[in-house]
């Protein structure tokens, strides 16, 4: 049995991919450089992640499959679900081999699987558009913590850049400690060295701008008057909006 | 902003919520320097109240003061409720900082009638002329056209609103002359037709010239009110079919009837909302928008009603088990689709699968098709199985509406081992 081990990132898979068209030899597992080898692995090759060949491999693909099926594919990488890595190796090397298109053929294991995890890293990009909720401080940034299931922060990007271009605000992925800040012209990736403070997600009373806590409690008797008290359907609720995203948001608190 | 701000937000916000329409797509505006917001061309639910609402616009009312006596309606004149009415700037000023927070994907504003049909409309366009020119925002705003308003105002309306909407409430004439007496068809279906002229003007216009004003891009909708008279499902959806061919008309909405004038004895006195029938009607609405279903197949003269029991497609089938079993393999995108269990999602599936490979039950199930119920109209060229034709449509049904049995139900035949004392 051939083992690869690569660093874990997305060019480090493609490169492996690479590595093993060059080779003309195909691995059973990918593994991390200190992962300990399963039982029976004859042979172990260590990938060198190269950006050139990352991107000789990215540019053969965007050939091979259609816009939108490489985003799928982008997806089911920042799903991070464990063996995702392998999933997506089969589906290009699937890609690589057929004479034509292979992202129609729902009938092959993989092709659905990579739509179905797709899928579900989309749904929480939705998600985290949906319910995202931005605190005003006192210095007129909007702060907004999240903590996905999925990494799918990156994907949201385009919607809140245009949806909120006219003020300044951060997005941040306490799960993952990193986020994204908006300063008027473009979002950055950021990553506070401190941010236990913020582990429950409410802004500090003294940070928060004056008028913040009116508005929370605001919105969150609107929403309670806008319930029909004759139609209670709790299941319904969560089915629609998850419980885990309920700590951040001001209506749920 | 203060608390006295927040407490009409409630009393408003009590009044609004018995309009179910919360759409905010269908609408396409991108972020432009200096301005406040955009609007893609899907909409985005920000939030679920506790019956399983969505919240994706601030719905709200100007003002719930009303002239008219509606009996189905909460604001009615002879109600003993709580009367509020926002300023311009309040409303201005709660839309935009819920609308930077996340919270809203813009605003859903109606009213009350004041005075007369033509001085509330005006309230209101002022209201979202305001949002749009002084504020420059760019969100979304869907706006309810007053019964009765005059085409100028309609027309200024069209010109900042996403979406016009004036609400039937009821299906028939006669029985909306009833429960409203202020009320009559023409003085609903004239602004109707004042939106819908003026979305197909502006297309018009805007094959010309690029840059003419858009008119209420997301174009309009309408609701009923199902339960608190006598129509039947067939009539309610052959209105909703001839709304449809509308060219303007995106959305029709129903809306079960909440007892909440009790004492008014022309209304039936309902112990609960029809929920399920809400549900079947809106299963209907969606087989006719993109199942390629005709309202007389769902309901006719003799099965007038839905059937609370079964979906429409499901019923719809076992009355046509002629139609029955498709091959998946073979069969065209609208004969798939008829099958019930197969939704639009898996029959795209199974189209684009079948061109590599014969598709089989076990890849079916993998792909989300409901097994249960399409077993029994499909085949896929493996070994026979037990259709429709094969196995009445009376059993079928019976298989299907069996209520599961729960796993707390002791089994009969164990002794009790708790001995008397």
């Amino acid at each position: 049995m051939l083992v690869f081990r690569y660093d874990k990132t997305f060019e480090g898979l493609l490169t492996s991919l690479f590595d093993a068209y060059s080779r003309k030899t195909f691995p059973e597992r990918l593994l991390s450089e200190n992962e300990q080898l399963p039982m029976f692995a004859e042979q172990a090759h260590l990938v060198v992640t190269e950006t050139a060949k990352a991107a000789r491999v990215w540019t053969a693909l965007e050939k091979k499959l259609s816009e939108p099926v490489c985003g799928m594919l982008m997806h089911v990488w920042l799903s991070e679900l464990p063996g995702s890595d392998e999933l997506l190796f089969r589906y290009m090397r699937k890609a690589f081999d057929s004479p034509s298109s292979i992202a129609g053929n729902f009938i092959d294991k993989d092709v659905l699987e990579v739509m179905k995890i797709a899928r579900k890293v989309s749904r929480e990009r939705e998600h985290l558009m949906q319910f995202v909720r931005f605190q005003k401080t006192a210095d007129d940034i909007f702060f907004a913590p999240v903590s996905p299931l999925y990494n799918a922060l990156p994907l949201t990007l385009p919607y809140f850049t245009s949806r909120f271009a006219d003020q300044k605000w951060l997005i941040y992925d306490l799960k993952r400690r990193y986020g994204y800040y908006y300063d008027l012209e473009t979002a950055s990736e950021v990553s506070l060295d401190k941010d236990e403070h913020l582990a429950g997600g409410k802004l500090d009373e003294n940070i928060m701008a004056q008028d913040e806590k009116l508005f929370q409690e605001m919105w969150k008797e609107y929403t309670r008057s806008l319930t029909i008290r004759e139609r209670l359907n709790p299941k319904l609720q969560r089915q629609h909006m998850p419980q885990r995203f309920w700590k951040y948001m001001p209506e749920k608190n | 902003m203060n608390e006295q701000v927040q407490d009409k937000l409630k009393v408003l916000a009590e009044s609004a919520k018995y309009d179910v329409s919360c759409a905010s797509g269908g609408t396409s505006r991108k972020n432009r320097p200096g301005m406040t917001g955009s609007a893609e061309g899907w909409g985005i639910c920000h939030s679920f109240t506790e019956d399983g609402r969505c919240v994706s616009l601030l719905k709200i009312m100007l003002t719930n003061n009303c002239i008219y006596d509606c009996a189905y309606c909460i604001n009615r004149r002879s109600n003993d409720i709580r009367r509020a009415t926002l300023t311009v700037q309040e409303l201005t000023d709660l839309t935009l900082e819920f609308y930077r927070r996340n919270y809203i994907e813009g605003l859903f504003l109606s009213s009350g009638i004041i005075n007369n049909p033509d001085h509330t409309m005006e309230r209101m366009v002022r209201v979202v002329k305001e949002l749009r020119t002084v504020h420059h925002y760019n969100g979304y705003i869907h706006m309810k056209s007053i019964p009765g308003a005059s085409r100028e105002l309609v027309n200024e309306a069209g010109l900042y609103a996403d979406r016009l909407s004036v609400n039937i409430e009821i299906p028939k004439e006669q029985n909306l002359k009833m429960l409203a007496p202020e009320k009559d068809h023409q003085s609903i279906f004239r602004p109707m037709f004042y939106i819908q002229q003026g979305v197909l003007a502006s297309a018009d216009e805007r094959k010309r010239f690029r840059h003419a004003p858009r008119f209420a891009p997301a174009g309009q909708s309408t609701q009923m009110i199902i339960g608190a008279t006598d129509e039947s499902d067939k009539e309610i959806l052959r209105l909703s079919t001839a709304l449809y061919q509308r060219p303007s008309m995106k959305r029709v909405y129903y809306s079960g009837y909440i007892p909440v004038n009790t004492y008014d004895t022309r209304l039936p006195a309902l112990k609960q909302a029809p929920l399920v029938r809400e549900n079947r009607l809106y299963q209907a609405d969606w087989l006719m928008r993109f199942y390629g279903f005709q309202a007389g197949e769902i309901a006719d003269d003799a099965y007038p009603n839905l059937d609370l029991e079964i979906d429409p497609k499901l019923a719809w089938a076992l009355r046509h088990p002629e139609a029955f079993p498709v091959d998946v393999n073979k069969a065209d995108h609208a004969m798939i689709l008829r099958v019930p269990g197969i939704g639009v999602k898996s029959a795209g599936l199974i189209i684009a699968s079948r061109r590599y490979g014969r598709v089989t039950a076990s890849s079916l199930a993998k792909m989300g098709v409901v097994m249960k119920k399409a077993r029994y109209f499909i085949s896929c060229g493996e070994l026979p199985n037990y259709t429709v034709n094969e196995i009445q449509p009376e059993y079928i049904r019976q298989t299907l509406t069996e209520k599961k049995k729960t796993k707390k139900e002791p089994d009969k035949r164990q002794l009790s081992i708790l001995f008397p004392e």
